[in-house]
């Protein structure tokens, strides 16, 4: 009986898991049985790590998980401990934070776009879709000094304001992104092997992609229309002109197509908030979280010991919890912070969407082929770093 | 060790702090129900269940659950048609220490009504068990998981309750509880001795050796012969 069912671990090292990932997987021949994925490789216990550092230290925590999109990563955590502030960040800062988070959406989805037509066997869009992460590499280098830790937000505002030139260059990319990605669309959306690779392959309803909580480009593959940015806008997204993708059928194409669809409306939201950058401060002038200036430290005690508290002590969050999510590049990623009213997190806690999206993989890849896992495993955009965190 | 006088180092041994700033677990402003239709339906409802209801970051509603009823009332949250918090955001857990008692947090969303609700259950530390949800959310199945392997809360009819994160062997406990110490509970010498001392039975469940077998054996006997193979292929 060659049917008897015979079990294959696919990684942990292995190119097509997209990082430190392993899948146990129980098949008859080629088919899929049964997948189980083992996670925790990459566990660095962040949460608890939080718990020992002060509001601001948790930064550069943040974009350690995920690397495919660190500045979004550094907004969110800032934006949840601002709003258990009731801290009101300043216009021009909003705008940056739209233009960051937009942005990383672009990086992200290229890297997923790049290594999923890898695994399909297509070669040439990884090459061109790097190419372009590479321009977003060095506006983050321009911005951050970093290409991929950043930590480039501080509680109530920026580590900084966007260096002369740096608009232009982002506007650039803006102007020239969308030919890339007509070439490689035009390579991928209506080629017979990839098609042939993606249609109706992981298909999962709206109704199951809810209930197993899918969420972001993955959830509205499926025809459900949730998006964080309209349905509980943060940052004046709806005053925004951009539209939300919706697929049809759940499957690793829709998968595809929302994707492709949402970097175009990512560079819509970049052209607007380019053009509504406002002026004034990029900080908020709020003696909880900002510096005196240092004249004011040089002549004024009062600024000297302020100053001296806030360095040696830490920024203090009054008691309390809050969850602040935002529309994540993979789902909807929240951040949970709780806090008993001293300079240091009680608790700190991502809510990880590609750790609820990966859960997923075992009830999507049954009944398919093992090349079919691969391109499933690929359509959910995981990210290691965030699901072991 | 760490001198008469503390050291910067002295949490890695001892675990975070535990939050000393009030007495009991800090609670939000008092909330008005009003404000959240789902909190009236439901302190109309389950009147016994919900034991309180504050708000929190200027308009975040959380409702305190007696943890013995949290699967009937989040069932009926899923289900009616009022509330249909279908997405099941999060499950996470809060330690505060000091022996308070630990809080089981679920994150609600309703997709159709655009609202967002968070329930509670506290747990006392000696008795760290509740009601699953997997059967009303699929979600819950790993987010569950994690709380059981950091925190070492057990989900009552939990279909696959292992630990996630942390290898399946790990002895050391629940690495987000407040009194386990950042470097672990063991000594360097005995988790470098652990984690030489590995074998795959710790790497697959017993139902998958039964599977697979053990790994690095030789492979069974081909069923048919090699000349059979040949035959065929001509």
């Amino acid at each position: 009986m060659l049917s008897e069912p015979m079990l294959i671990n696919i990684g942990p090292q292995h190119p097509a898991t997209h990082g430190v990932l392993r899948l146990i997987c129980e098949l008859d021949g080629e088919t899929v049985l049964k997948v189980t994925p083992d996670i925790g490789f990459l566990h660095s216990s962040f949460e608890k790590l939080g718990e020992y550092r002060t509001w601001n230290q948790i930064v550069p925590l943040t974009d350690r998980m995920d690397y495919l999109a660190p500045l979004m990563y550094n907004c969110v955590y800032v934006m949840a401990v601002e709003k258990l502030m009731g801290l009101e960040v300043t216009e021009r800062c909003k705008v940056a934070r739209v233009l960051c988070m937009e942005m990383e959406r672009i990086f992200s989805h290229l890297l997923w776009l790049g290594t999923t037509a890898i695994d399909v066997g297509a070669f040439t869009p990884f090459l061109y879709a790097f190419q372009e992460r590479e321009r977003i590499y060095t506006l983050h280098e321009n911005y951050t000094g970093a290409r991929i830790t950043t930590s480039a937000t501080r509680v109530g505002g920026m580590m900084a304001d966007f260096p002369d030139g740096w608009t232009d260059s982002l506007r650039d990319f803006v102007k020239t992104f969308p030919k890339t990605l007509n070439e490689i669309d035009s390579l991928l959306t209506t080629n017979g092997i990839h098609l042939g690779r993606t249609l109706d392959i992981g298909v999962i309803s709206g109704e199951d992609a809810i209930n197993y909580g899918f969420t972001g480009p993955n959830l509205r593959a499926s025809g459900v229309d949730y998006d964080l940015r309209k349905d509980n806008p943060y940052y004046d997204y709806e005053t925004y002109d951009f539209d939300v993708p919706i697929g049809e059928n759940g499957d690793c194409y829709d998968r595809y197509l929302v994707r492709m669809e949402e970097m175009r409306q990512s560079l819509r939201i970049l052209e607007q908030a380019l053009d509504r950058l406002p002026g004034g401060p990029i900080n908020v002038a709020d003696p909880r979280v900002s510096l005196p200036s240092k004249t004011d430290c040089m002549n004024d005690m009062e600024s000297m010991i302020h100053h001296f508290k806030l360095i040696t002590e830490g920024i203090s969050v009054p008691a309390g919890d809050c969850y602040f999510a935002v529309e994540g590049t993979k789902g909807e990623l929240g951040m949970y912070v709780v806090s008993d009213g001293g300079e240091k997190p009680v608790r700190w806690r991502i809510r990880p969407p590609s750790f609820v999206n990966l859960s997923v993989i075992a009830k999507l890849a049954e009944g398919h082929l093992v090349s079919d896992l691969i391109m499933i495993n690929a359509s959910l955009d995981i990210v290691l770093g965030e699901i072991d965190r | 060790m760490a001198g008469e006088n503390g050291s910067a180092f002295d949490a890695v041994e001892q675990g975070p702090e535990a939050s000393g700033r009030n007495t009991e677990t800090p609670h939000g402003g008092v909330g008005n129900p009003a404000e959240h239709p789902s909190v009236t339906a439901l302190q109309g409802r389950f009147d016994s269940a919900v034991l309180r209801h504050e708000v929190q970051a200027g308009d975040q509603h959380v409702v305190f659950l007696d943890p013995g009823s949290n699967r009937a009332v989040l069932a009926w949250l899923r289900d009616d048609p009022e509330q249909r918090y279908d997405l099941l955001v999060d499950v996470t857990a809060v330690d505060y220490g000091g022996g308070r008692p630990l809080q089981i947090v679920y994150q609600l969303w309703s997709v159709p009504h655009k609202r967002a609700l968070r329930i509670k259950c506290e747990l006392p530390l000696d008795g760290l068990s509740i009601d699953s949800v997997v059967q009303l959310w699929n979600a819950a199945n790993w987010l569950e998981r994690e709380v059981y392997d950091l925190f070492g809360v057990e989900f009552r009819d939990h279909p696959d309750l292992r630990r996630i994160l942390m290898p399946q062997n790990y002895a050391e406990g629940h690495p987000l509880r407040k009194d386990f110490p950042l470097r672990g509970r063991f000594s360097r010498a005995e988790q470098t001795r652990r984690a030489l001392s590995q074998d795959y039975h710790d790497d697959y469940t017993p139902e998958e050796l039964e599977v697979g077998g053990a790994p690095g054996l030789a492979p069974p006997e081909l069923p048919i012969s090699t000349d059979e193979v040949g035959t065929r292929l001509d």
